[in-house]
């Protein structure tokens, strides 16, 4: 319970801000959150929430893991931080790249395969597998 | 008032009831063998059951995963003509152990944990029973990016001891 405590603030601030199948759960001495959050904004809000209860995420007792839902056929964002996106064969980092879609960029979202990969098609046509965290969907 | 033809339908009746029922009690016990591995195919909670048939005594055994399954089994067995009774032998699975809310193997966690950190060359990741220690260096404004992403590998925990720039 001394860790529900200790979040409860970002607990609130989940729950007020339209966090859908929220779960929040103990085990091993760590916290773990879990849900879908509406927005990319409201995501960015709670790891402000959790960066002030716990400063640079040090103690290692929050698993913070609400995510944008989006639907497929929904248009994303590419946010990478500056450079463009790889967009690979397959689910994993050991594709091969068959295509880029650039910082900032609107792609389409086909299906998602897991947490980490979206199947996604650029407006130029290329389809592939992409890194969630790269992708902010837009509703 | 003519009860004749009436009389005579009751008559008929019963002779054709007394016939159905003589050829029920007839159907051998390879026909009704037949049957059961004709009902296995239309219904699959029959696969995992094993059958034997004496003098239109059905008898069943195996394991199915619920009481609705071992209901549909006996019911339709039954319901085969000739089957005078269901002896049932038939045993429920025990429940699948209860799934623990992190439960990626290290080596699912470790392809999970190279995409993540692909980006973040100075970062030094190590995956030991489920959790993630993160070692080395990396600008302050990435942090939430990267522990975003470690995050939805569903790890027990992240240990974070980066030096952050």
């Amino acid at each position: 319970m001394a860790l529900q405590d200790k979040y409860k603030e970002l607990i609130d601030v989940a729950n007020a801000s339209g966090v859908t199948s929220l779960q929040v759960q103990e085990q091993d001495n760590v916290l773990h959150i879990d849900g879908e959050a509406p927005t990319g904004a409201i995501k960015d809000k709670l790891w402000e929430v959790y960066n002030k209860i716990d400063p640079d995420y040090r103690s290692g007792d929050l698993l913070l893991n609400v995510n944008v839902s989006a639907n497929p056929g929904t248009k994303a964002k590419v946010i990478t931080e500056s450079s463009n996106l790889n967009i690979r064969k397959g689910p994993g980092t050991d594709q091969p790249v068959i295509g880029k879609a650039a910082h900032n960029e609107m792609i389409t979202l086909v299906s998602k395969t897991n947490d980490q990969w979206w199947l996604i098609k650029t407006d130029s046509g290329v389809e592939g597998y992409a890194y969630s965290q790269y992708l902010s969907p837009q509703s | 008032m003519n009860k004749k033809p009436l009389k005579r339908a009751a008559i008929l009746l019963s002779i054709f009831f007394l016939l159905a029922s003589i050829t029920s009690c007839g159907v051998k016990d390879s026909t009704i063998q037949e049957k059961i591995s004709e009902a296995t195919k239309t219904t699959p909670e029959l696969s995992s059951i094993t059958s034997a048939v004496k003098d239109g005594v059905v008898t069943l055994s195996g394991e199915v995963k619920d009481d609705a399954a071992k209901a549909t089994c006996e019911t339709v067995i039954k319901a085969i003509k000739g089957v005078k009774s269901v002896a049932s032998n038939i045993t429920i699975a025990p429940p699948p152990p209860v799934q623990a809310i992190t439960d990626s193997t290290d080596d699912a966690l470790k392809k999970g944990v190279t995409d993540a950190t692909k980006d973040f060359p100075s970062v030094k990741a190590d995956v030991a029973d489920g959790m993630i220690t993160l070692t080395g260096d990396l600008k302050r404004n990435s942090l939430p990016k990267l522990l975003q992403s470690l995050s939805t590998l569903k790890p027990k925990k992240i240990d974070n001891k980066l030096t952050l720039k």
